[in-house]
């Protein structure tokens, strides 16, 4: 069998779902959002190179690096803003993050 | 190979690197003279801003591209550059009060401001794919940073991460999109998209709807809504007022540019998709104001609301349309910054208050400000002849002239019931029991209020700058 484009872009697709639902359906920890973030741009990623292979054209990958690099900025402050509430509220589960409502 | 002659020419984007050099020089000063110097970055920030804004203005009127067609300066960039400059130097000229409390003289708040700003005005002059993510997300990084910039009070700092949160996710949906489109139409730039795109195909589809999920929620359009009113109530009130004027303005932009110039192929498509959004918008903007009781949560559903009816002009799909959407910016800038000055004003000896309630008597103890005040709330409302009924007017308009009577009526109603919670403080502030009088209101903020009231009250009298302006704008995307 060989790997085409449709498997990449299966893969990048299942990932795609489970940040989204491990953003949603967490209940937990604010950590784990960080990290279904992070598995959301990268399908995005693995999409982009997919296509970028399969069309013969760079541009594709250029843009799969410039996503890479503006992922560890949002990553960056995204644990900083993390750090100041937890200073604040002494907890980081998501249903602490309710004082404000309606 | 000669080098020299591949540097991209630079010009158009002046305005841009000027803001970003800036940005840095302030960043060292406040570096080296620590957080006594909050002051002189504000105000060299509000220089710079203006001076970007010259530079805008100045431009050469036809259409130039830069960096291989990334960058694209035309009227309708120019346009909405400038009113998101005035967005950003107003906000920060509101903050000065703000920053002058001993503990929050942070001098990084107007650098990120500026930042941003040089975000979105990358965003609204974005010309493919990944300088929209760039400028997008240049704006956006900074705006998290800045909702949490009261880092001691635990109310901003959980504003901070729900944008966060949420603005990542949302980030996430856009580039999803962006990558199915690129597979389906093989370019990245708006004008291989609309090529690529009369082939049509379910990539093509669901690209677009993510896409386009990704862009309302930087508008904050119903159903991607949910993060304004806790961010709204969350974040300082100048920050708030910053929140709800230039990025809703760069977004806007960018939501018009790539519906327009990208996806011209297949109007069918986005424009269910924005019909969609624009009536949500209008009816939970409307309908979920009315219970309550913050008026920065208020102003929260207000701004949803108005960026549905902005959306009707977008829908109609016409240059008319388009000229609608930049016309109701323009008046929703000016209509929401001279709004959150007088709510930047609430303040009483023991500190700053935010519920409607506390505005009760305001016609007895400030009378000047409560005229002021409710005549914005009769200019959101959009009663004429104040200058909020002539941006909902000409929306109307265009969608009458595209045939979407349904959108149109459907606005006038949402418009109705809007209408009730305006007036609401209207009335609290003319007829109920004066509650304590607020301390007096600073003079940056008396001028803000003045000229954002001249301008909704005499709009009337010569509107032609604008509406010419915006209609000349609008043609360049056709």
């Amino acid at each position: 069998m060989t790997i085409g484009l449709g498997h990449y872009l299966a893969v990048a697709a299942i990932l795609f779902t489970i940040g989204i639902f491990g953003i949603f359906l967490n209940r937990r920890n604010v950590i784990i959002i960080l990290m279904s973030v992070e598995l959301i741009l990268l399908a995005v990623n693995i999409n982009m190179v997919a296509f970028s292979t399969h069309l013969g054209d760079l541009v594709g990958q250029v843009f799969a690096l410039l996503i890479l690099t503006v992922a560890a900025a949002e990553a960056a402050i995204g644990l900083a803003i993390l750090v100041v509430f937890f200073r604040n509220r002494g907890s980081i589960a998501v249903e602490d993050i309710n004082l404000m409502k309606g | 190979m000669n080098t020299v002659a591949e540097l991209p020419a630079l010009y158009p984007a002046l305005p841009e690197i000027v803001l970003a050099v800036g940005a840095m020089v302030l960043i060292l000063m406040g570096a080296y003279r620590g957080n006594q110097s909050t002051g002189a970055v504000s105000g060299f920030a509000v220089m710079l801003l203006i001076a970007a804004g010259v530079l805008v203005a100045l431009m050469p009127a036809e259409t130039q591209t830069t960096f291989g067609g990334s960058f694209v300066l035309d009227p309708f960039a120019r346009f909405f550059k400038v009113l998101a400059l005035i967005g950003s130097a107003v906000a920060v000229v509101m903050s000065s009060e703000f920053l002058s409390s001993p503990d929050r003289q942070r001098f990084e708040y107007p650098v990120l401001i500026v930042l941003s700003t040089t975000g979105m005005l990358m965003l609204i002059s974005a010309g493919d794919l990944i300088a929209l993510y760039l400028g997008l997300e240049l704006m956006s990084l900074s705006l998290y940073v800045v909702a949490a910039i009261d880092r001691d009070q635990v109310k901003s700092t959980e504003a901070g991460l729900k944008y966060f949160v949420l603005g990542a996710l949302s980030s996430g949906m856009l580039l999803y999109g962006a990558s199915l489109v690129y597979g389906s139409t093989g370019s990245v730039t708006f004008a291989g998209i609309a090529q690529g795109a009369q082939a049509g195909g379910v990539g093509l589809t669901f690209g677009l709807v993510f896409l386009l999920a990704g862009l309302c929620f930087k508008i904050s359009a119903v159903p991607f809504h949910m993060w304004t009113p806790d961010v709204y109530e969350g974040a300082p009130t100048p920050i708030t007022a910053f929140f709800a004027a230039a990025p809703k303005v760069a977004a806007m932009a960018v939501f018009v540019r790539v519906a327009t110039t990208a996806f011209p192929t297949v109007v069918p498509q986005w424009q269910q998709i924005v019909v969609f959004v624009s009536i949500a918008s209008m009816a939970l903007g409307s309908f979920a104001a009315i219970g309550q009781t913050n008026i920065k949560r208020l102003m929260a559903y207000s701004s949803i609301g108005h960026m549905g009816f902005a959306l009707i002009g977008l829908a109609a799909g016409t240059a008319e349309g388009v000229q609608g959407v930049m016309i109701y910016m323009a008046i929703y800038v000016a209509m929401t910054l001279g709004t959150f000055a007088c709510i930047i004003a609430m303040k009483r000896e023991e500190g700053p208050v935010e519920n409607i309630s506390d505005l009760a008597g305001l016609a007895r103890t400030k009378p000047g400000v409560a005229f002021l005040l409710g005549m914005m709330m009769f200019s959101l409302a959009g009663i004429p002849p104040l200058a909020g009924f002539f941006a909902k007017f000409y929306v109307f308009l265009a969608a009458v002239n595209a045939g979407l009577y349904a959108l149109a009526v459907i606005g006038v109603v949402t418009s109705v019931v809007g209408a009730y919670y305006y007036l609401a403080i209207v009335k609290v502030m003319y007829f109920d029991e004066p509650a304590p009088a607020f301390s007096p209101m600073r003079g940056e903020l008396g001028v803000v209020l003045a000229v954002t009231g001249l301008f909704v009250l005499l709009f009337f009298v010569w509107p032609a700058p604008l509406v010419d302006a915006a209609g000349a704008a609008a043609k360049s995307l056709f």
